[in-house]
């Protein structure tokens, strides 16, 4: 079963400065050791919301309203996931535990969410 | 109690940790199966003193210090520690006893590699190297085998006790084979991840749409392979065939369980992640810059169809070329038939009816319904109708599937009828 580790963002990451040093190499270090145990599918960054899109319906049957980046509510943003492919539920939350502190200064935050695999023509 | 400890289970830890500490073990006590043994005590102790004391900061090295204590109690208890030393050339002296910590310390694999390198050893069985595998590098129970493969679990857990014993008795080494067997070795690790795969895969005919257990483990072994032995090329190879084969489960059964064939799929409904790993894994193998072995021409092959945006946009010149590469390295039968579609799709039916012809006298095919239904389907191409009647009536008569022999012979009908 597939899980996706998602990073929130924070003043960090959402500001221009690069990732610390310390938190590249523990995260490169930590993706290495999800690759040896053959549970890694992919891991990204992404860039700042001040980069970002975002389309709304307020209206529905209206054509979507676009708004650009950066958005406010720094908590509810993603800064980056990592989607793992695991056997169990357990599993999965071992490997979140391991994951290192993805900002520091006491704001780092990780969600765990399963991916749902059942195909649209099986619901 | 930690607060971590709530939520943090000793099975999720388990599952990650276990092939590592057999592993480390396994060079300490040069015995699999003991390996096994010590590290289940050393999970037992965390199983009952963990809840009281909490969770430790690093579960992983606590379950590896605790197994390597006991592996030290059973080498001196059974002496077997002095006829290690002697085989070792090292003096029976406590002042330089091994720094077990540090031998345990594995940083670039070697240990699973070597523990890969036993269970999948010759001396077995086909069945016991999956069922050993499965439970030492997988980490699977004796009943989540014995669930995949249908059978009884009592079968599981013998096949599993005979293995080791075989493994013991036959006083394989615990190493990584020579140069010299090096390849021979690495293939039949290959064969037995591949054997896997496709067990999962034959198992997923009914309505399922889930990758079934098997196949997610064999993937798993094989990542993991691919990161421990990076210089095979063929390791890549396999990775890349069953990451492309796996990207097709979604599409390859119909809601109501039929099976759908390849050029029939919903490519939508593809899983294109797998398939840009897929086609990652080959990149890497063709970076090492050595010869295409079986894995990874099958794996280019699966290649050209998962590029194709659309069936009729498949590079069956590519394919074909490639089905001739593998003829080279790989000759058999089913590999010439899949060269006389190639073929015919790229050049025309006549061509691929030429390779179909010379197989005719093929021993092993003349039971082999994909025969006659193939070269049916060439001379309907060619407009020899009468021919491929015949043609699809015998593969009719030859299929075993009901489905199969309904279609054959609705085929047979429409090119008499033409």
């Amino acid at each position: 079963m597939r899980f996706m580790l998602i990073i929130k963002a924070t003043k960090d990451s959402e500001s221009e400065h690069p990732t610390r040093r310390e938190v590249l190499t523990a995260m490169r270090k930590y993706n290495a050791q999800l690759a040896r145990a053959g549970v890694l599918l992919a891991s990204e960054d992404l860039l700042p919301s001040s980069s970002g899109t975002r389309l709304s319906y307020p209206v529905p049957g209206d054509e979507a309203v676009m708004k650009e980046g950066p958005f406010n509510e720094t908590r509810e943003l993603v800064a980056g996931f990592t989607l793992i492919d695991v056997r169990s539920r357990e599993e999965a939350i071992e490997w979140a535990f391991r994951m290192p502190d993805p900002r520091g200064f006491g704001v780092g935050e990780i969600e765990l969410r399963q991916v749902n695999e059942i195909p649209e023509k099986y619901l | 109690m930690k607060k971590s400890a709530v939520h943090r289970s000793i099975d999720g830890i388990w599952r990650i940790e276990s092939p590592r500490i057999i592993a480390g073990l396994a060079r300490m006590v040069r015995d699999v199966g003991l390996a096994e043994d010590l590290a289940q005590d050393a999970l037992i102790v965390a199983l009952e003193r963990w809840p009281e004391t909490g969770m430790p900061d690093n579960p992983g090295a606590w379950l590896m210090t605790t197994a390597k204590r006991r592996a030290i109690d059973h080498l001196r208890r059974n002496k077997l520690r002095d006829r290690k030393y002697e085989e070792l050339g090292w003096e029976i002296d406590r002042q330089h006893e091994p720094d077990w910590d540090e031998a345990l310390d594995d940083p670039v694999g070697d240990d699973l590699l070597r523990l890969i390198f036993t269970t999948c050893h010759p001396v077995l069985s086909a069945e016991a190297q999956v069922a050993l595998t499965l439970r030492l590098l997988g980490g699977l129970t004796t009943e989540e085998i014995a669930s995949a493969f249908l059978v009884p679990e009592p079968t599981v857990a013998q096949r599993i006790v005979r293995a080791k014993r075989t493994l013991a008795a036959a006083r394989v080494p615990f190493e990584v084979p020579p140069k010299a067997e090096l390849a021979a070795r690495l293939s039949s690790v290959l064969e037995v991840i591949y054997l896997m795969f496709n067990e999962g895969y034959a198992a997923t005919s009914g309505g399922s749409w889930i990758r079934p257990m098997l196949c997610d483990e064999a993937l798993r072994l094989g990542r993991m392979l691919a990161e421990i032995a990076p210089d095979e090329p063929e390791v890549h190879g396999l990775v890349a065939l069953m990451e492309i084969q796996s990207s097709r489960f979604r599409a390859r059964v119909s809601p109501s369980g039929e099976p759908i064939l390849l050029m029939d799929q919903n490519r939508a409904l593809w899983d294109h992640l797998l398939i840009r790993r897929g086609l990652t894994a080959i990149e890497r193998a063709e970076r090492l810059g050595r010869a295409f072995g079986p894995y990874l021409i099958q794996a280019s092959i699966a290649a050209c169809h998962a590029r194709a945006r659309t069936a009729s946009e498949t590079d069956w010149v590519r394919i074909s070329a490639l089905y001739d590469a593998l003829s080279q390295v790989a000759p058999s039968p089913v590999v010439e038939l899949n060269r006389a579609v190639a073929l015919s799709m790229a050049f025309g039916p006549e061509v691929g009816l030429e390779v179909v012809d010379a197989l005719m006298q093929e021993p092993s095919f003349k039971n082999y319904h994909l025969l006659p239904s193939v070269r049916g389907d060439f001379l309907m191409k060619l407009g020899r109708k009468q021919e491929a009647c015949s043609e699809f009536n015998r593969a009719a008569s030859l299929a075993r599937n009901e489905k199969e022999r309904e279609l054959l012979l609705r085929r047979a009908s429409e090119s008499a009828a033409q």
